[in-house]
């Protein structure tokens, strides 16, 4: 069985580990700040240019060239936001890093606002972490106590402060132009790029660098080991490890870290998690949170790869790492991988995940406002035992007249489970229209 | 529109308020913070809040009232004294977060998205709470209850309706 690799969880899950800042100190806590301060800004930006890391917060954008765009020329100051809002269904893995290790969080944070040069840093975090919340602000107190924050930070001449800010229930509120305006005491509504590119211009309009949880505790575990260490876990364009969530109907659901491509989809699914539930077959994939495209159990991927080599999957081979399930024709997103066997109504789980992206969406956009509740209304409509023979169709075209005409990428995020769930579900659509099925009621548990 | 009462919030609060202006670079950015901080006292967000807020970060009635209608968690009435969330998102769905949500309606009398006519308990659906791992998921007030079952439905039931104010 594949081994986990854990540098962001190391400790997290130990017995006797505890989020105070004493046992952190204990296990070695802020001597890589330490470190840090004796490197030049510039010097940890290029150590995690040669990091080759990539952010986790879904996209996969490298976190070096991102710092890069920030515009130092404006006089303006900068600002660093953490993005814990956490709401991609599927996804939990922030969540444990700062209920159970708040400090690496805070250390990577300092550390990355060095090298930004950024004197206010924010963590926003979902409203329905209330108690992380409290955990963060009392870990914060706790660095503050002991010059890691505030003023002249050990006597390096930095100085730096970080509030941490509660969203207030809305998934929109994950999207980075969203989160700012948030944060700055509006509706989150995105903002459009260009111009409004966060290292250009960001909260107050200010050169702003968003990132991740996980991306912001691998900068502290970069300028420890170095980029060029760093870089050689996982593979090139994939480095470094990963926190995969899996959820759903496998019989030890969980996060896992693993070095990116250190397995496949099988090996996590019938290894680390245990298998699927007794007696049942796989029947689909979500590889990367809800917004990504389903994968069918019996499909067939093939292609090149970036290297130029040929592939040519089941779905028990795909590598988890960023590019493999791009490859396979969805993505990795936010690590967030939902397992659906053999017991699930097709119809009833994109029913479930449409009624996500009509209750989230902002509504500035007239195709996502209008056509994530039409396809609620359908995905509903059939499995009330109303299905009618063109809806399959009709689902696609709303669909595909959201992608690429919107403000943001909630969209495409919208958009996506359905193309891909009626495309390759197809003959299950149309069957409802014949059967009607209403809810079954043979063990298999209602969706919607 | 009929004259709003003064708003009443204990001095415990008005520091925070206070605390938490204090920590933004503008105004405006402590909008939903304090809005946080009336709710946790108030438990919902009394018309004259609106105003009060308002006048405190120096802005008006409809920059506040916009943020409310917006994010699920503000309340304009008040919930149950115990507050029941339960995820109805694909991962919880899958693992019979739906079943538990009807097992709470019938244990503590009280039906999906109403508040019990005692005020003791409120039940709602919300979406994915970043616990999928443990499904199904569910919060009562400030803490998540994770791998529910009808069985530890029916336990956290019979405890939340044994402590009835
Ligand atoms: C609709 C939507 C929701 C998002 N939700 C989150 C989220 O909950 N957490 C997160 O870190 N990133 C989320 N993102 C991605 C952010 O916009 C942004 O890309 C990310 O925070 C950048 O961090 P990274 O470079 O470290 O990955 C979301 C994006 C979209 C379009
Ligand atoms: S795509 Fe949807 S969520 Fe994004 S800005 Fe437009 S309406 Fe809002
Ligand atoms: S789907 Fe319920 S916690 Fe994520």
């Amino acid at each position: 069985m594949p081994e986990e690799h854990r540098i962001i969880l190391k400790h997290a899950d130990e017995p006797d580990y505890t989020r105070d800042i004493d046992c952190y100190l204990k296990h070695g806590g802020y001597e890589i700040l330490q470190k840090a301060f004796k490197m030049k800004p510039d010097e940890i930006h290029q150590e995690v240019m040669d990091s080759g890391l990539r952010g986790r917060g879904g996209a996969g954008f490298p976190t070096g060239l991102k710092w890069k765009f920030l515009d130092r020329k404006s006089g303006k100051p900068i600002y660093l936001v953490c993005n814990a809002d956490e709401s991609e269904p599927g996804t939990f893995k922030d969540k444990q890093i700062m209920y159970k290790d708040p400090h690496q969080l805070i250390e990577g944070m300092i550390i990355s606002a060095f090298s930004i040069q950024a004197k206010q840093a924010f963590i926003y975090i979902r409203g329905e972490f209330f108690e992380g919340a409290r955990i963060l602000e009392e870990a914060i107190e706790e660095a503050r106590a002991k010059k890691f924050l505030g003023e002249n930070i050990l006597n390096s001449g930095f100085s730096c402060d970080i509030v941490v800010h509660r969203g207030a229930g809305a998934y929109i509120c994950g999207e980075e132009t969203g989160l700012i305006e948030s944060l700055e005491g509006k509706r989150p509504y995105p903002r459009i790029k260009p111009p409004y590119f966060p290292a250009v211009l960001g909260l107050y309009q200010s050169p702003t660098i968003v990132n991740n949880v996980e991306t912001l505790c691998n900068v502290k575990h970069i300028v420890e080991m170095t980029g060029k260490e760093f870089s050689k876990i996982g593979s090139p364009g994939n480095t470094g490890t990963r926190i995969w969530c899996v959820s759903g109907h496998v019989q030890k659901p969980g996060y896992y870290e693993f070095p990116c491509g250190g397995l496949t989809m099988g090996e996590m699914i019938n290894e680390v998690c245990g298998g699927l539930m007794p007696g049942r077959k796989l029947k689909a994939i979500i590889p990367g949170g809800s917004s990504a495209k389903v994968l069918r159990a019996d499909e067939r991927f093939k292609g090149k790869l970036k290297d130029g080599s040929e592939f040519d999957w089941g779905i028990w081979d795909i590598p988890l790492d960023f590019d493999g399930p791009a490859a396979a024709g969805s993505m990795s997103g936010s690590g967030g991988i939902i397992i659906m066997d053999d017991s699930t109504d097709i119809v009833q789980a994109l029913s479930n995940i449409t009624a996500f992206y009509a209750h989230e969406s902002c509504g500035q956009c007239t195709p996502c406002r209008e056509g994530v509740q039409w396809m609620r209304k359908i995905s509903k409509r059939m499995c009330g035992g109303d299905a009618r023979e063109e809806d399959a169709d009709l689902l696609l075209s709303i669909a595909n007249q959201i992608e690429g005409r919107t403000i943001c990428a909630f969209g495409e995020a919208a958009a996506w489970p359905v193309q891909s769930f009626v495309d390759k579900f197809k003959d299950e659509f149309k069957a409802y229209a014949e059967t009607s099925p209403v809810s079954s009621e043979s063990g298999d548990k209602q969706l919607v | 529109m009929r004259p709003l009462k003064d708003m009443e919030l204990s001095q415990e609060t008005i520091a925070k308020i206070d605390a938490r202006v204090e920590k933004y670079p503008t105004k405006r950015s402590a909008a939903l913070p304090l809005l946080h901080l009336v709710q946790e006292e108030k438990g919902y967000i009394p018309d004259e809040a609106i105003e009060w807020i308002a006048k405190r970060l120096e802005l008006n009635p409809i920059n506040i009232y916009e943020i409310i209608t917006f994010y699920p968690m503000l309340k304009r009435k008040p919930m149950g004294r115990k507050h029941v969330r339960v995820c109805r998102t694909l991962s919880c769905a899958l693992r019979g977060g739906y079943q538990v949500c009807k097992s709470l309606q019938e244990q503590l009398g009280c039906k999906l998205d109403e508040t019990s006519a005692n005020g003791e308990f409120s039940i709602e659906f919300v979406e994915c709470l970043a616990s999928c791992g443990t499904a199904p998921v569910i919060m009562v007030n400030e803490n998540h209850h994770e791998n529910m079952d009808e069985e530890k439905t029916i336990a956290l039931c019979r405890e939340l309706k044994k402590n009835t104010t």
